[in-house]
């Protein structure tokens, strides 16, 4: 499942980080890495970006690059 | 005495603090500039503490130390090439893990460096204890508690720095990011490689160079080429061979198995050294987000921030702005009184007092402006903003935060293109530096009464809105052009952090506020100045002027004969004859001075202009006052009031009538207002988008490709027009 298909208050795990370039960094330096839990705070009122709560700390990314994230273990 | 000195880095993540923490420690002994040849701003200050004269360079925030961003090489580059005596790492405390990533690649650089725990406060008020002592053990780096926005533990910070440098410290070469066996193998194999093949010609730590070609790292294959000279290929193809076995065997990039396994190495620290209490702790900031994030409540708050900002700005900005007004007449006119009447004297007051008045008018608005954004920022709001407008923004091509510099972009385009700074990715920036133009000024906007009133009468008011809209499509429009064509390429990551909310400090508000206010005085004001001066200079000269008509003896003349009808006319028709004189006299004095425009060089330049407005619906005089918009754009209502009247009464009705009499048609007008709104910048306009995009290029672009389109659009509308209504 797509990170980006994820609804409000779910949480999951991230398994893979697609795409490649400047966005595949920029996500892993931020910290959303693989085994890494993710919970999906809210989207924004006009239903892109979303925001997520990742090792503690609020982070928020288009959904287009959400797209690129695999995960499971969705709750 | 003769105080050691020491040269401090400061690095971190955004929004960790660094600049608050900075700005406690050199006050308002800062410099602020440019990093060479590229437009990141650079702070550097100096501080005198226990005996040492301590020079800090702030570094640019960044994540990581990857080649790939400019502000992450800048910051790499400092610490390899200029060698920092220390360097202190300031960490959130409550975003331990991730900032921990960027902490063990300074460990990783073989540099000295300190750790400061900034924000502590905030971290235990949310429930998260941080034992130091164990951090420091863990990775062999003297660790600090501060908390910037209260100024607690600078000096101890500055005295662990002060003592780590004095120390005849050997890099640990233990307690460090240790990889998995394979890569652990390849680094060491290169490791020696590079020791035996390069014998110290390259200059930095062996292990750290070997790791870094693993990880085809561009910048540093392109320095071990350099230094290495003719060993470098086999160096290099030594680290293909061992990057391949890699990539064979985790069927990854060797680069981003290290990220994995560098967090893998956090990961185990921070289970040693952070404890979350397990009381639900209230998040302050994220039940503020509830609201200024809602779906429904988002954008009317955000709105009402927005409106709430230039109200601030424009009714408390109009008392100095007042004052500002009333010095300047003040000083021009006891400068009046005061001076014979000389050409020197015209200079003076109508070329320098006048033009720097105009521009130190303006410098209350730009100052509050200027602190509404820094309370933006330095809340943490600024973030949500973007996070709101992301979407519209990403539907022009641009990026969330460009949505601030554009709506400052309606009140002044300066302080817009300035705010632009903001932006992360270079593209992004330099396409809302060209467009934030379009976005009309407020210095505009009497040349849009002026002309929709004399032309439009009860519709002006619609108008004049559907001239604003016509600049935000035309915005958006151009925004999408240039995005597919000039500035193409993937856009730039959104990914974003939303800080915590924070109160801002007086302190830092005031410093970001002058810094900005001293750019637009110092760069501007002499941009504006020089300008104003040439205006001036065009419009005066040629001095001696030979009229069509001697003016002078005519007014004489008719005074004369006026005086002796006066004088033998009955009580009752003395005054009718008095005004009758004076009109005589003013239309005499209008067509003087209206011959001396045309003929000044300011006049001659219109009259050779003249062709290329004609189809367009502009003429001589109109010409002229669009040139002298390049000034300033206010000017041109006071252009238009001299060359129109040949009067300068405040009379608006006045100008109104002449225009109407002109020859424009409403046609005419409308063309030549969407000229004004489209066509060059004004001249601090252009300096300023000269100095944010650091290149004359881009700057003669954004002149060359407005004028274009003003005098396109304005053709269309101005022969269209024409053709629909004959």
């Amino acid at each position: 499942m797509l990170l980006s298909n994820l609804k409000k208050n779910q949480t999951a795990k991230i398994v893979h980080i697609g795409g490649n370039g400047a966005l595949r960094r920029r996500i892993l330096e931020m910290g959303l890495i693989k085994g890494t839990e993710v919970y999906v705070e809210k989207y924004a009122p006009l239903k892109d970006p979303i925001e997520l709560i990742v090792k503690g700390y609020h982070v928020s990314l288009r959904v287009e690059e959400a797209a690129k994230i695999t995960v499971d273990n969705v709750k | 005495m003769n105080q050691k000195r020491l040269s401090i880095a400061l690095a971190g993540n955004p929004n960790s603090g660094k600049t608050t923490i900075f700005n406690n420690m050199t006050g308002t002994r800062q410099k602020v500039g440019n990093w060479p040849g590229v437009t990141v701003e650079k702070k550097e200050g100096n501080v005198k503490k226990f005996g040492y004269d301590l020079k800090i360079i702030d570094l640019p925030g960044t994540y990581s130390l990857t080649p790939f961003t400019i502000e992450e090489i800048i910051a790499r580059d400092f610490v390899l090439e200029e060698r920092p005596d220390v360097v202190i790492d300031i960490i959130d405390a409550s975003n331990l893990e991730r900032s921990l990533y960027l902490a063990t690649q300074f460990r990783e650089i073989d540099c000295k460096v300190l750790f400061a725990l900034n924000m502590a406060d905030v971290a235990r008020s949310r429930g998260l204890k941080i034992d130091g002592k164990k951090l420091s053990e863990l990775l062999d780096v003297p660790v600090v508690f501060t908390v910037g926005n209260k100024n607690q533990g600078m000096d101890t910070l500055l005295e662990k720095a002060i003592e780590l440098a004095e120390s005849n410290y050997e890099i640990p070469q233990k307690r460090r990011v240790k990889y998995s066996k394979d890569i652990e193998n390849s680094i060491s194999s290169l490791k020696s490689f590079l020791e035996n093949w390069t014998q110290g010609s390259i200059p930095y730590s062996s292990r750290w160079t070997a790791i870094k070609l693993l990880e085809d790292d561009k910048i540093v294959k392109k320095r071990v080429l350099n230094k290495a000279g003719e060993n470098s290929r086999e160096i290099l193809q030594q680290a293909r061979t061992h990057r391949d076995f890699l990539v064979d065997r985790f069927d990854d990039d060797p680069e981003i198995v290290m990220t994995d396994e560098r967090y893998g190495f956090i990961a185990g620290i921070i289970k040693e050294v952070l404890t979350t209490s397990t009381k639900q702790r209230i998040d302050i900031s994220r039940n503020i987000d509830l609201v200024l994030t809602n779906r429904f409540l988002g954008f009317p708050i955000f709105i009402f921030f927005i409106w709430a900002m230039f109200q601030l700005t424009f009714s408390l900005g109009a008392y100095p702005m007042e004052w500002i007004d009333m010095g300047v007449t003040f000083v021009s006119k006891s400068l009046a009184h005061v001076l014979p009447n000389t050409l020197f004297k015209d200079f003076l007051l109508n070329g320098v007092i006048a033009g720097v008045g105009s521009v130190a008018i303006f410098l209350p608005n730009i100052l509050i402006l200027f602190f509404c954004i820094a309370i933006f920022e330095d809340t943490g709001y600024m973030s949500r903003a973007a996070f709101l407008m992301d979407k519209i923004m990403h539907l022009i091509g641009l990026h969330g935060k460009s949505f601030i510099p554009m709506l400052m972009g309606f009140g002044c385009n300066v302080p817009a293109i300035m705010a632009s700074r903001t932006l992360e990715s270079e593209k992004d920036r330099i396409l809302t530096i060209l467009i934030t133009p379009f976005m009309s000024c407020s210095a505009k906007l009497p040349v849009y009464i002026v002309l929709a009133g004399a032309f439009f009468g009860a519709r002006a008011g619609t108008v004049i809105f559907g001239i604003y809209l016509a600049g935000i499509i035309l915005s958006i429009v151009t925004g999408r052009l240039f995005r597919s064509t000039l500035l193409r390429g993937a856009d730039a990551p959104f990914v974003m952090e939303l800080p915590p909310y924070r109160a801002p400090m007086i302190k830092s508000l005031v410093i970001h506020m002058w810094d900005r206010g001293k750019i637009f005085l110092k760069k501007m004001g002499g941009v504006i100045l020089v300008g104003s001066v040439v205006v001036w200079t065009l419009s005066a000269f040629p001095h001696n002027i030979s009229y069509s008509l001697d003016y002078n003896s005519k007014i004489a003349e008719v005074k004369a004969s006026y005086r002796f009808e006066i004088e033998t006319a009955r009580e009752s028709d003395k005054k009718l004859l008095a005004k009758q004189r004076d009109i005589e006299v003013a239309e005499l004095i209008k067509a003087k001075k209206t011959e001396k425009a045309e003929k000044s060089f300011m006049g001659r330049i219109g009259k050779v202009l003249a062709p290329v407005f004609a189809p367009i619906g502009i003429d001589w005089r109109g010409s002229i006052a669009l040139l002298t918009g390049f000034v300033a754009k206010e000017i041109v209502v006071s252009t238009m009031g001299i060359l129109y009247v040949a009067d300068e009464t405040d009379d608006s009705s006045a100008l109104k009538n002449a225009l109407l009499s002109s020859g424009m048609t409403p046609v005419g007008a409308l063309a030549m207002m969407v000229f004004v709104l489209l066509y060059m910048p004004c001249l601090a306009t252009v300096a300023a988008i000269r100095r944010e995009t650091g290149s004359y290029k881009w700057m003669i672009f954004s002149v060359v490709y407005s004028t274009s389109l003003a005098w396109s659009v304005a053709f269309c509308i101005y022969q269209g027009g024409t053709l629909l209504l004959a």
